[in-house]
């Protein structure tokens, strides 16, 4: 990245200002809309700013893995669409959507939200299969976030299709949901200088030199981290983001 | 038995509920939004722009390349999986064909067009869907053309000629001719002709000129779309 | 046969509307003529003049113009020159004898003048059928950019955001004590010590290219910096 602009962005920071106006811990406006695909058992829409994503979750039965017979199975996706962004090329996902789809994977299955037991139907012969797709639709900064508070949305309003003599029929959804014990959510955190930032923009995310993708509970328990950019990060910064990733976490929880 | 009342109650003219935005995806050069019944496309241009593969530019005018993409639970049914298929690789060059001959690319030689069209919801009619979004999002764009295609599925369901057949109707069990067409409106020539089904010849030319008139109507709304771009701001 | 308009100055219209009937009208930018009627091939402001009958495109991208002063980032270092983005189909090519007023020795190290990823203000020398373009960087206001912001809005609304003579734009440098470099391009370089300034400048020009059409936007602009 050239240094002229990263010097601009930094200069701003250093002034106590930021390249939109926000604080250094504001987020900019939220917006969660539900529902919003109907052949999906659920479906959400996220905007962060201009930021836009949607996602929604699909249900099938399948069989279980041999080594666990009893679970059911969750699988998560990330699709950075060519239509969200003028340098997202068509083709198979690139590095940027395989992490994405890899680090919200882990935030909902390692924070054991989903009882992955509850969806089994018959040990070793048919579980639910929860298939969440998330697909970027215009990307103005911090994708990550906008796309993990979307596949939980989407999987908070999923609802079981029916079942009929062990076929789905998915025409019908039942009202029963997804059981969710606790709401992960992701917050990414970027160091710019001695700044810490929330919610980056497209300028701020492109200078940025370390960043760290946290998913937390709402007790504060860590249930994913990802650290990216070129930059290391002391404990006592890794410290000090994970409690502004914790706080704002609460923030985007209270949109669900 | 003729088909004489529609399942969803529409009038055999009549499409479903038609609705259209343009500008909406912000970090395009055009964008546009269309909605029928419950089928909804999202269409996205940029360009024009340096083209890859380069062997495929064209040093007389631009190369449109336009993408259809079901999103993965936009269907009824079993999740689509990503990365396309030969329907989305053929329905990406049906629209392509539909939409070319309206545009005028020869201010852009060497350059690719590109449109990305996705499918959040589909129910019946995704590609007459596509290529009405696409049309909005390319005049959004600024690229000069005749005039902004229309598209809309005629058919025959047991014997009666109806426009814009819906699921329920495709899947008829009987006598179904499903025909997705385009249409330059001002002109009236089609641009995309396609069929599933059985239909006599006297019954096709008739259910294409419904198709044309239909599309007369649709075309105002893909226009006035265009228009309510500037209004808005108007309003500010 | 009569003749008649039937779009009116200013209307917005978008392609396929029929603007005039009959032979006594010569359709001119952003529209054709099809039979006897005169339509609209793009989306944009009805202009007629006499006779002729054109449109202000309010969409599109850039058409590079000979003569035309651009922002553009450079993308590649050559033997002998550069090529420079400005948001065109092809790089324009800055060729050696034109980055500077200095003599540049063969096989020197061209990152001194121009690095990888640098904006500079360029003047467009040329431009080719195929649409080639080669520009020149050394000549009065053209350089490399410093530190600042940069902006991209559509070129189509850049002469409103210059205004006659520089009015707007030197309006909104009088207000802010912005300096403010606007390519016709689309691409805008600000700058201000001030960074609170410096978004209020640049949301000044986002306001502009927002408003384009409408009429009254100086005194829109001056209450908007007055605020």
């Amino acid at each position: 990245m050239k240094t002229e602009q990263k010097e601009h962005i930094l200069d701003i920071l250093d002034k106590g200002s930021r390249f939109d106006g926000r604080k250094f811990d504001e987020m900019r406006p939220v917006e969660v809309t539900y529902d919003i695909s109907p052949n999906a058992e659920g479906s959400a829409l996220v905007k962060i700013g201009n930021t836009e994503v949607m996602a929604g979750v699909k249900m099938s039965i399948e069989q279980p893995y041999p080594d666990t017979p009893e679970n059911g199975n969750l699988s998560v996706n990330v699709e950075l669409l060519p239509l969200s962004n003028p340098s997202f090329e068509p083709g198979p996902p690139s590095i940027d959507a395989i992490e994405l789809a890899r680090v919200i994977d882990r935030g909902i299955r390692e924070s054991g939200c989903i009882d992955v037991k509850s969806l089994c139907i018959e040990p070793g012969k048919k579980v639910w299969t929860v298939f969440v797709d998330v697909c970027s639709i215009n990307d103005d900064g911090n994708l990550k976030d906008a796309a993990s508070l979307a596949a939980i949305a989407a999987i908070k309003n999923a609802r079981f299709p029916e079942v009929v003599d062990g076929e789905v029929n998915y025409k019908k959804k039942t009202d029963k949901s997804v059981p969710l014990n606790g709401v992960p959510i992701e917050v990414t955190i970027v160091k710019l200088g001695n700044h810490f930032l929330v919610d980056p923009c497209p300028e701020e995310e492109n200078v940025a030199e370390a960043r760290l993708t946290l998913a937390s509970l709402e007790d504060g328990t860590l249930c994913a981290l990802q650290k990216g950019g070129q930059q290391p990060l002391t404990t006592e910064q890794i410290d000090k983001m994970i409690e502004l990733s914790v706080t704002k976490a609460a923030e985007l929880r209270s949109k669900l | 038995m003729a088909y004489e009342k529609r399942f969803d109650g529409r009038a055999f003219e009549d499409t479903r509920e038609i609705d259209a935005k343009a500008g909406v995806v912000k970090n395009a050069d055009g964008s546009a939004w269309f909605k029928i019944g419950k089928t909804e496309a999202i269409a996205a241009v940029y360009g024009p722009r340096e083209i890859y593969p380069r062997f495929k530019q064209n040093a007389k005018e631009g190369v449109l390349q336009c993408f259809y993409n079901m999103m993965p639970f936009s269907g009824m049914g079993d999740r689509v999986r990503p990365g396309g298929n030969r329907r989305s690789k053929e329905i990406s060059m049906v629209i392509t064909n539909a939409l070319k001959p309206a545009l005028d690319l020869s201010e852009y030689p060497n350059s690719a067009i590109d449109v990305f069209i996705e499918l959040p919801k589909t129910d019946a009619g995704s590609r007459c869907a596509s290529i009405c979004a696409a049309a909005i999002a390319l005049a959004d764009a600024g690229i000069p053309m005749k005039d902004v295609v229309s598209a809309v599925a005629v058919g025959i369901v047991d014997g009666t000629v109806l426009v814009d057949l819906d699921y329920a109707e495709e899947a008829f069990e009987g006598e179904v001719a499903d025909i997705p067409i385009a249409v330059i409106p001002s002109t009236g020539e089609l641009t995309l002709l396609q069929m599933d089904g059985r239909i006599s010849k006297d019954n096709l030319i008739k259910a294409l000129e419904l198709g044309k008139q239909v599309s007369l109507k649709i075309s105002e709304v893909q226009k006035k779309a265009l228009k309510e771009v500037y209004e808005v701001q108007n309003e500010n | 046969m009569s003749s008649e308009i039937i779009a009116k100055e200013k209307d917005i219209v978008v392609p396929g509307e029929v603007l005039a009937v009959g032979m006594d009208f010569l359709p001119s930018n952003g529209t054709y003529r099809n039979g006897d009627k005169i339509m609209a091939s793009t989306v944009g402001l009805v202009n007629i003049k006499g006779k002729v009958i054109k449109l202000i495109p309010l969409r599109g991208k850039y058409n590079p113009k000979v003569g035309d002063t651009v922002i553009g980032k450079v993308s590649d270092i050559l033997f002998s020159g550069w090529k420079v983005d400005i948001g065109c189909t092809n790089d324009a090519v800055l060729p050696l004898q034109e980055a500077s007023s200095d003599y540049i020795q063969r096989g020197a190290d061209l990152t001194m003048y121009f690095d990888l990823g640098d904006y500079i203000t360029c003047k467009i020398t040329n431009v080719t059928s195929q649409k080639l373009i080669d520009i020149s960087a050394n000549g009065p206001g053209l350089r490399k950019l410093g530190t600042g912001r940069l902006m991209n809005v559509s070129c189509n609304k850049v002469p409103r955001i210059i205004g006659k003579q520089g009015s707007m734009v030197n309006t909104i440098k009088e207000h802010t004590g912005s300096k403010i470099i606007v390519g016709q391009n689309g691409v805008v370089w600000v700058k201000n010590e001030d960074p609170v300034k410096e978004l209020l400048t640049a949301q000044a020009i986002k306001m502009i290219e927002d408003n384009a059409h409408t009429p009254g936007l100086t005194d829109k602009v001056t209450s908007f910096l007055s605020r």
